[in-house]
Parts: structure tokens; C-alpha cells; sequence
């Protein structure tokens, strides 16, 4: 019965959010308001639908329904329960009607938290929003449906993919999708102030807190996701440019740089057409990032449900939806004109190239991503591209981009003049300097140019982000949470800088081969391989091995990586041991049974590398604190102005007092 | 921030304005302080008239997508042909086996009893439920054509898979079991079902991941066999 119910809200969601998207666009455009408040309605009824089928199919995955195909493709009845509810997006289905769920939210937190905003220009995002999810929908219904059922039910269910269970499954992909259908919203607004006619600084100001939120979240997924591959697939990479990272990342970078174009927007009214089309871009590269994990055109190791048909659905979408938004700013972009100038050395130009520099190191990690493909449509045969190509064309950008944030933070709006910071900043980077030379030269041993220009750029930019909130706090000035979660977000910057300046070169990774009681050194620490033994899971057996870590002589730590072996799927997983000890990863993965007692080991020594997953945590939490700002949270004070004294445009302007 | 205290001003006395302006019906919310008489027109009658005399450069990103939506329309399209997981086996000598007959006594049956035979096996279990989609198939071929189809019935439980195919028809010519998995990881199966191809040889020709269905029977299987074999000549 459930199952039916869930599949029966789903089609139902489909048809409101078909409504949402005709009132929301239709209304407006042909002046109708009662079509407008209906939007509304369709908001509210189609997050009750989409919430109910989601709850069906977790319920399903609760009572161990083996009659329903994606539970027993994606659980087992000795699955733990926590796993079974995570395996909600285990799989291809599941991660759909995940995705929907969270578009379906952040509608209606949209439709919430814009109430003092013209109701026809927020009826036009509904709009634009309900167009995007009516399209999910039916995707799902015609080539994914969670919902199918077993004829006759399987006895038992063939188990979640070993990868998945960890708990970083259960995080990384909501917080990675809720940032990916985060960018949404900014599209919206931008498909919405496209529609109006019109893009000026009251709609930048509009955008930016739901840019700034998706992107501390996209910040937040890719981190897990980093995280969660380095614990979990077993041997130690944190970022292997494989198409899937790389789709989540060219989202992360062009809405960097949206963040940035819209303070310009918002603070000088500049840059209209060029934010329109970086909010475009955003939520473009996430759809193009679903189409290439989800049609198998790219390998990868995270496709998992690779099928052609469902490609050229997904295919179908995407020439829609970006080629509609694209067709709407070819028409409408024009006519936005900035006439306000500004001097060579002001903050809009830094902003300027912030934006140019993210924009192109997007594009090679597009170019890099997509290559394979170009390559076999003109019949060049396989080609495969990886870290040699993406790690020089990716910092050919970045660095300079590191170098202008430093001085950049300082300049001001319109005037180029750096005024009495100019000594203060070459300060920063003089002292920036000689720390990382002193850090190259005297704890590590080898000279890395790139290291002492990573962490010279790192340092830079955390002492010159230090100078304004010093600044301030010594001249009793306040300090803006929107200013404080910029410089926390700058920090965090500067300290992933720092982190991979120094993980990357000075990373010590070697394959021993141990028998029982032998050691092998590496680096400064000897791993000595005690034995090993079987051990067994809930719904696997294991090998797990005893490896004694110790450095002088002195025993540091005892790690017990394992090799784990999946009943049900037969797939074996490896999980790695691991010891942090002051920020540097020592790392034992178990390999190969080599027989006569001994195996195969991977050691690794990662210095600094908690330093990365700080870097970002602190971005995102700048992200999430400069949304607290009072500027963002103006449209709730306005709600004690008698309503309907102003009207939507007075509305408006009260966000502007 | 003076600049933005400025800009503040300005707003709200354009603000002003908007409220008129809404009160008009014409526009819900006031423009950018930039050029507001510029944006109006140019909304009420679309960039056709600038854009004729000029290049209107703001549909490249437009044209650059569908550059890009063309090399994955063709990403697609290859995949349906590339995309298929292909075994490291075909080509090369099948692996060599020996299992126990389901119901046999004892009796195995393997790589030898099929010496300088064609034969076609087939990788199933009774848990698997995309085999039950292919079980039909299997069936018409057993009954279409008279190469052996051999199945090997993997990490199963012997009643239920006597069940399984007492329910739903036996297209084997002989049915082993693999309790343990054994013969299945020499074969390099990725999942059941999966069905080999054999030639007299003893190399494997062809390897399907997946259901069998009637397509890929004609273009694969029946195609690389001799005609004796593959048809019954019905």
C-alpha cells in the first residue's frame, strides 16, 4: 500500500508543481493575482506531496519491503537501521527524490522568507522554480521511479553498496545536493528579474543571501565528500579530478564568483548582465554535473546507475531549462546598461578579476571534464585526462586570483586609491613570506618552490584579511557580520592554501609488503605489522590487521585497518586505518593477501591535513554567519510597519532604510 | 561604508518613484539607479532594434551551450554503443570448471564434458530477480535453438532454486551449482545474470552484463554461432 500511496503523492506533486510553474509565470504576465496567490497554494501543496512520497519509500526501507525494487536493490535485512534510511539516496532513484525533496524546501522557504517582496516578481521565481522540480518530477515518474514493485517479492534484499556505508553517506550527499538545488534559487531570481525586464541592485540584494547559503552548503558537500573519499574508498585521495568531483566543483567556483559580482550589483549597480549570467551559469553547471553522474556518458567511480535513456531525458531538461534561461538573457541582457565607472585600482576592478580568473579556471576544469567526450565525438578514440593536466591549468588562475585577494580586500568602492593599507599590506606579505620560507626551510627538508608559493599566498591572505577587523576593533568601530563572515571565509581560504602547500608536496606514500613481526620505515615512522585476524560485522566478514606505528623508537599509535568482505554483494570494502597526530594524517590501508602470512600495506603520511577540512568548515561557516547580517535581516523588521500602509514596492524600500 | 550610504539615498527617492509607478499599475517595483528610462523600453520592445544594426553578443553563451549540448547529445549517443562493461575474457581461453549437478547425486559437470562444443552459459540464482526477467527469453531459445545452454546457479539454495525452476520452466540443459562463488570470480562475473559464450575452442567469444533479451540474442549470440546451431530450422 505504501508504495502505491507514495507513488500516487508523487505524480500528484508533479501536477502542482506543473500549476506552480504556469501561475507563477502566467500570472504575473498577464496580470492576474488571484493566479499569483494560487502559486502559493501550489507551493504549499507540492512540499506536502513530495515530503509524503518520501516518507512512503523510507517507511518501505524501515519495514524491510523487498517487494518494493529500489529496497531490495539497496538494503538487506542484517542492514543496520541507520543505513537503511541513508539508502534512501543510495542509488539512482532514492537520489532523485532526495534532490526533489530539497528543491521542494528550499521553495518553500523561498516562498516564506520573501513575503515583503513584490508579490508578482516572487510569484515569477515560484514560477521558474516549479518548472524545475515539475521536470524532476517527471523524469522520475517516466524513467526513475522509486516506486516499482517486485512480482513475486525478493526473499531478501542484495544489499546497499559497500561504499555507501559509512557515515559520511549519510551526510555528504543531502548537504552536496542542498547546494546544488540551493543554486536554484539564484537561477530563479535571475530567470525572474529576466522576465521583469529589469536587473538592478534591490534585486542583487534580493539574490545574494540565497547565493551566499547555497554556496556555503555547496562548500560544506564538497568538503564531506573529499572527506568521506579519503576515509572511505581506502586509499587516501582526498580530490582525484574524477567528471563527478569536477561536477560539483565548477558550481563551487562560478558561485564563488557570483557571490562576489553580486556585492557589485547590490553596492554599485554595475555588473547586471554579467551577475544574471553567473547565476545562470551556477545552477547550469549542477544540472550538467546530475546529467554527467547520471547518463554514464563519463566514467566514473561514482556512477553508479548508468543508462543512455535516462541521459537523453536528462538531456532533454537541460536544453529547456538552460537553454530557455540563456535564450531569455540573450534577449533581455541587452537592454541592462551600466553607466557608473570606476577607477582602475578600485574594488570593483580586484572584483572584476575575482571573477574573470574563477570564471576561467572553471572553464579548464570544464574543458578537462568534458575533453574525453569532444574527443570521441570527432573520432579521436579514448583520451583520458587527470591530474597532469588539471593541477597547472587550474593553478594558472588561482594564483594570481590569491595574490590580487590580498590587496584587493583593501581597496575601496569607485576610488583607486589603497591609501594608508598600501604599508600595512606589503607588511602581511613580507611577513607571509618569510614564515613560509622559515616552514620549507627549517621543518621540511625539501625545497618546493610551489610550497613556499602556496604558503606564502596562504599566509598573505589570513594576516591581510586580519588588517580591517583589527583595524576596526582598535578604533572602536563595529564590525558588520556580513565584514566578519567575509574575513572568516578569506581565513578559511588561506588556510585550505596553506593546508595543500604542504600536504601535496610533502606528502610520504609507500606499498610495503609485511609478513607477521616485520617493520618497514617510512618516512620518520616505522610501521611494524603485528598479525592479523577475521572478524565479523553485522553483514560482513573481515580481515583485520594490527599495525604499530612508531617514530625513534617510541610506539605513537596501533591502527587496525580492515578488509572487509560483503556478504550479500559479494563487493569487498577496505576500510583504512588512521591517526591524527598534531594535524598529520598517519594512514595504514590493508591490501593483498601475498599468502605465507603476509600482506600488502599502504602507508601513508599526510602532514597538515586537518588544515583542509578546517579550511573549508570555515569558509562555509563564514558563508552562514554573513547571512545573520542585519542587511539580510531588515525584511523582518519591516514586518512590524503596518501592512498594507506601503504595498509590495513600499515594501521594498523599507528594506532599503 | 559611505558608498553605501549613498547609494542608499538615491534608492529610496527612486523608491519613491516605484511607489507612484505602482500605483499606476505600470511596474510592481522600482529600477536600478543606473538608466531606469533605458530598461523600460528596452523591456516593453525586445533588443530587436539594437541588436540589428549590432552583434548582440550576449547570445553567445547561448550558442556555447548548445555547442556543449551537441557533444553530449553525442556522448549519448556513443555510449549506447561503448558504454557496455566488456569482459577481459573474450578472446581468451574460458576459465576451466567442474561443478555439482543440481539433483545430480554428486555428479559434476564442467569444462571437460563440453570439449569442442559450442555452448552458451548463463550465470543465475533464484535471488536475482533480474534473471526472472530474462527467464523467458531463455526459455525461447531453448527451445528455438540447439546450442547447450549450460546455467551455473550462484550462491543459491538448492530447494529453492528446484522451486524457481519448477515454477517457472527449465531452459538449461544442465543446471550446476556454485555454493561457494568460486567458478563465478574465475569467470569474472560482475553480477547475475551474465551470460558467456563458448566456442569449440574452448574460447570465450562473447560475454552479456545483464538481462538476455531477444535483440541482443539475434545481434550477438546467434550471429557469431553456426546456423545449425542457432536455428532449429523452425
Amino acid at each position: 500500500m505504501l508504495p502505491e500511496l507514495g507513488h500516487f503523492a508523487l505524480i500528484l506533486a508533479m501536477l502542482l508543481a506543473l500549476l506552480q510553474a504556469f501561475f507563477g509565470i502566467a500570472g504575473p504576465a498577464m496580470g492576474r493575482d488571484r493566479w499569483v496567490s494560487a502559486t502559493m497554494s501550489a507551493v504549499a501543496g507540492q512540499l506536502v506531496m513530495v515530503a509524503t512520497a518520501v516518507g512512503c519509500l523510507v517507511m518501505s526501507f524501515v519495514d524491510f519491503d523487498f517487494s518494493v525494487r529500489y529496497v531490495a536493490e539497496n538494503s538487506n535485512s542484517a542492514l543496520p537501521l541507520f543505513y537503511r534510511i541513508a539508502a534512501l539516496w543510495g542509488a539512482h532513484e532514492g537520489s532523485l527524490l532526495l534532490w526533489i525533496l530539497l528543491l521542494a524546501c528550499w521553495t518553500a522557504v523561498v516562498a516564506i522568507a520573501t513575503q515583503r517582496l513584490p508579490r508578482r516578481f516572487v510569484a515569477r521565481v515560484l514560477g521558474v522554480l516549479g518548472f524545475l522540480s515539475f521536470g524532476f518530477l517527471l523524469f522520475t515518474l517516466v524513467t526513475s521511479n522509486p516506486f516499482l514493485r517486485l512480482e513475486p517479492p525478493a526473499p531478501d534484499g542484495i544489499d546497499l553498496n559497500p561504499l555507501l556505508q559509512d557515515p559520511g553517506l549519510a551526510s555528504h550527499p543531502p548537504v552536496l545536493y542542498t547546494g546544488y538545488v540551493g543554486l536554484a534559487v539564484a537561477f530563479s531570481f535571475a530567470c525572474a528579474a529576466m522576465l521583469e525586464g529589469r536587473a538592478d541592485p534591490i534585486w542583487a540584494r534580493w539574490t545574494r543571501p540565497w547565493a551566499t547559503a547555497a554556496w556555503a552548503f555547496l562548500t560544506c558537500g564538497i568538503t564531506l565528500g573529499s572527506w568521506w573519499s579519503y576515509y572511505t574508498l581506502g586509499w587516501g585521495g582526498y580530490w582525484a579530478w574524477d567528471p563527478v568531483e569536477n561536477a560539483s566543483f565548477m558550481p563551487w567556483l562560478v558561485g564563488t564568483a557570483l557571490i562576489h559580482s553580486l556585492a557589485v550589483t547590490d553596492k554599485r549597480g554595475l555588473f547586471k548582465s554579467w551577475t544574471l549570467l553567473l547565476s545562470v551559469l551556477g545552477f547550469s553547471l549542477s544540472l550538467i554535473g546530475t546529467f554527467l553522474v547520471r547518463s554514464g556518458v563519463l566514467v566514473s567511480v561514482h556512477s553508479f546507475a548508468a543508462d543512455p535513456s535516462r541521459g537523453t531525458a536528462i538531456l532533454i531538461f537541460l536544453i529547456l531549462a538552460i537553454g530557455g534561461a540563456l535564450a531569455l538573457y540573450a534577449w533581455r541582457a541587452p537592454t541592462l546598461r551600466s553607466t557608473a565607472g570606476f577607477e582602475l585600482a578600485a574594488r570593483e576592478s580586484f572584483l572584476l578579476f575575482n571573477n574573470i580568473l574563477l570564471v576561467i579556471a572553471a572553464a579548464t576544469v570544464f574543458g578537462g571534464t568534458l575533453a574525453p567526450l569532444i574527443a570521441e565525438a570527432l573520432g579521436q578514440g579514448a583520451l583520458s585526462v587527470g591530474a597532469p593536466y588539471f593541477r597547472p591549468t587550474f593553478l594558472l588562475p588561482i594564483l594570481p586570483l590569491l595574490a590580487l585577494l590580498s590587496i584587493g580586500i583593501h581597496a575601496s568602492w569607485k576610488r583607486g586609491h589603497l591609501g594608508e593599507r598600501t604599508r600595512a599590506i606589503l607588511a602581511t606579505l613580507a611577513i607571509a613570506l618569510a614564515l613560509a620560507l622559515a616552514v620549507v626551510l627549517g621543518v621540511y627538508a625539501g625545497r618546493h618552490c610551489l610550497a613556499v608559493v602556496g604558503l606564502t599566498l596562504g599566509g598573505w591572505i589570513i594576516l591581510s584579511s586580519l588588517i580591517d577587523p583589527i583595524d576596526r576593533m582598535r578604533r572602536r568601530l563595529s564590525l558588520p557580520r556580513s565584514i566578519l563572515g567575509m574575513t572568516l571565509a578569506h581565513i578559511g581560504l588561506g588556510v585550505a592554501v596553506i593546508a595543500l602547500s604542504i600536504v601535496e608536496p610533502y606528502t610520504v606514500e609507500r606499498d610495503i609488503a609485511l609478513g607477521n613481526g616485520e617493520s618497514a620505515r617510512v618516512g620518520a615512522y616505522d610501521f611494524k605489522l603485528i598479525g592479523t585476524r577475521e572478524v565479523e560485522g553485522p553483514n560482513y566478514s573481515a580481515v583485520r590487521a594490527e599495525v604499530v606505528i612508531s617514530r625513534n623508537g617510541h610506539v605513537v599509535t596501533t591502527l587496525l585497518p580492515e578488509k572487509r568482505e560483503y556478504w550479500v554483494r559479494k563487493q569487498v570494502g577496505t576500510v583504512a586505518g588512521i591517526k591524527n597526530e598534531y594535524g598529520t594524517d598517519l594512514f595504514v590501508a590493508l591490501g593483498d593477501d601475498l599468502g605465507a602470512g603476509r600482506w600488502s600495506l599502504r602507508a601513508q603520511i599526510r602532514p597538515m591535513i586537518t588544515l583542509l577540512w578546517l579550511g573549508p568548515v570555515l569558509m562555509a561557516f563564514g558563508g552562514f554567519y554573513a547571512l545573520t547580517d542585519r542587511r539580510y535581516r531588515l525584511a523582518r523588521a519591516a514586518e512590524s510597519v503596518p501592512a498594507g500602509a506601503a504595498g509590495p514596492a513600499g515594501a521594498a524600500n523599507e528594506r532599503m532604510a | 561604508m559611505k558608498g553605501q550610504g549613498m547609494g542608499e539615498q538615491r534608492v529610496a527617492r527612486q523608491g519613491a518613484a516605484g511607489r507612484r509607478a505602482a500605483a499606476g499599475g505600470a511596474t510592481q517595483y522600482e529600477h536600478g539607479a543606473a538608466a531606469p528610462a533605458d530598461q523600460e523600453h528596452g523591456a516593453a520592445e525586445p533588443a530587436a532594434a539594437s541588436a540589428k544594426p549590432r552583434f548582440n553578443r550576449f547570445i553567445i553563451p547561448l550558442a556555447a551551450f548548445l555547442g556543449i549540448a551537441a557533444v553530449l547529445a553525442v556522448g549519448i549517443i556513443n555510449s549506447r554503443s561503448v558504454g557496455v562493461i566488456q569482459s577481459p575474457l573474450i578472446g581468451k581461453p574460458a576459465p576451466a570448471w567442474s561443478l555439482p549437478v543440481l539433483d545430480g547425486g554428486g555428479r559434476t559437470f564442467g569444462s571437460k564434458d563440453l570439449a569442442g562444443k559450442w555452448y552458451v552459459l548463463n550465470v543465475w540464482g533464484s535471488w536475482c530477480y533480474a534473471c526472472k526477467d530474462e527467464h523467458e527469453e531463455l526459455l525461447k531459445i531453448s527451445r528455438s535453438s540447439s546450442v547447450p545452454l549450460i546455467g551455473i546457479d550462484w550462491n543459491d539454495d538448492d530447494a529453492q532454486a528446484r522451486n524457481y525452476l519448477a515454477n517457472l520452466g527449465n531452459p538449461y540443459r544442465m543446471v550446476t551449482t556454485d555454493h561457494d562463488g568460486h567458478v563465478v570470480i574465475d569467470w569474472g562475473v560482475y553480477g547475475a545474470p551474465e551470460t558467456f559464450l563458448v566456442n569449440p575452442e574452448g574460447m570465450v567469444v562473447y560475454k552479456q552484463t545483464g538481462a538476455m533479451t531477444p535483440e541482443v540474442w539475434e545481434k550477438e549470440f546467434a550471429s557469431r554461432l553456426p546456423a545449425a546451431l542457432a536455428d532449429r530450422g523452425s
